[in-house]
């Protein structure tokens, strides 16, 4: 059990989870709009239907990395640690991608907006999609494929 | 307006923040906080909960403010039934998220923190987007009734 919080930041987590829940605040409350990644991306790529210009959901996905950019040059450099394999992350971006669009939503618009409302979609999906996740960690562990 | 696109940089820029202060950024925390039976990372269990608490106040102050203070209505998704979509949506996107530890905010973020790795996930994932429209398109010109 000790184990467990040798590497965990539990302080750090929720600062950081705090300011992601003032981001989607600022979106809701101010501009009217949820801040879900994926569909504000897919937006941003007018990959919607019909394709629309949405310079909002633009300057939110330019933001995005820039704030990232941000704390690994101020506060700290960013730990990433990314999978080796880059056929898996291909497959799994492509899983993701598709997923989130076909879901209308991914881990931010349902698992941080969607469930914050308590809407039944966003709480069943987010079940499914963590549920989902870890049954293929155990899988990938299982079969050693590597990540 | 202005002030409008300002707002949603900022708020872009407070989430990629987020994300990397947080941990999320890094697929092997979060692939660490899927791993339930072997090397269990609770972070993201207190990213959530951050993000949850301020959200759960912004949602009580959004049901006394008639519209948002810069713009005229909200866009805010109805209440649909659980669907199949969403169902097998939610499955792909878990299993996609297992296999890299990566969701779409996390990944834009990588472009700048690895990207020569984040650039493979990112292409993929838009790939993932425009197939999906495809699809949805295709499915939608058989059954026009189809929600798009």
């Amino acid at each position: 059990m000790i184990e467990i919080w040798n590497r965990a930041q539990p302080l750090q987590g929720f600062i950081g989870g705090a300011m992601i829940g003032a981001a989607c605040a600022l979106m809701l409350l101010l501009l009217g709009r949820i801040a879900g990644v994926s569909g504000l991306l897919a937006r941003a790529c007018q990959l919607t239907r019909p394709p629309t210009l949405d310079l909002l959901a633009i300057a939110f996905i330019f933001g995005l990395p820039l704030g990232a950019f941000i704390i690994d040059l101020i506060i700290k450099p960013v730990e990433v640690i990314y999978p080796n394999n880059n056929l898996i992350l291909v497959l799994a971006g492509l899983l993701v991608g598709f997923g989130a669009r076909l879901g209308s939503g991914c881990t931010s618009g349902h698992g941080v907006c969607g469930v914050s409302r308590l809407s039944p979609r966003s709480l069943f999906a987010t079940g499914i999609f963590m549920l989902s996740g870890i049954v293929t960690v155990a899988f990938m562990h299982k079969f050693g494929i590597a990540s | 307006m202005k002030l409008a696109y300002f707002t949603s940089l900022v708020s872009g820029l407070l989430f990629g923040a987020g994300l990397a202060l947080s941990g999320m950024a890094n697929p092997q925390r979060v692939q660490s906080f899927l791993d339930i039976g072997g090397a269990f990372d609770p972070t993201l269990a207190f990213v959530m909960m951050g993000a949850l608490l301020i959200m759960a106040f912004a949602w009580r102050a959004q049901k006394n403010l008639l519209h948002p203070l810069f713009s005229t209505h909200y866009e805010i998704p109805n209440t649909m039934p659980i669907d199949l979509r969403l169902i097998s949506g939610a499955i792909l996107f878990g299993v996609g998220w297992g296999m890299a530890g990566l969701c779409p905010g996390p990944a834009l973020v990588g472009l700048v923190l690895l990207p020569k790795k984040a650039i493979l996930f990112v292409g993929a994932m838009l790939l993932g987007m425009g197939l999906y429209r495809f699809v949805d398109q295709s499915l939608s010109s058989i059954n026009p009734n189809q929600r798009s």
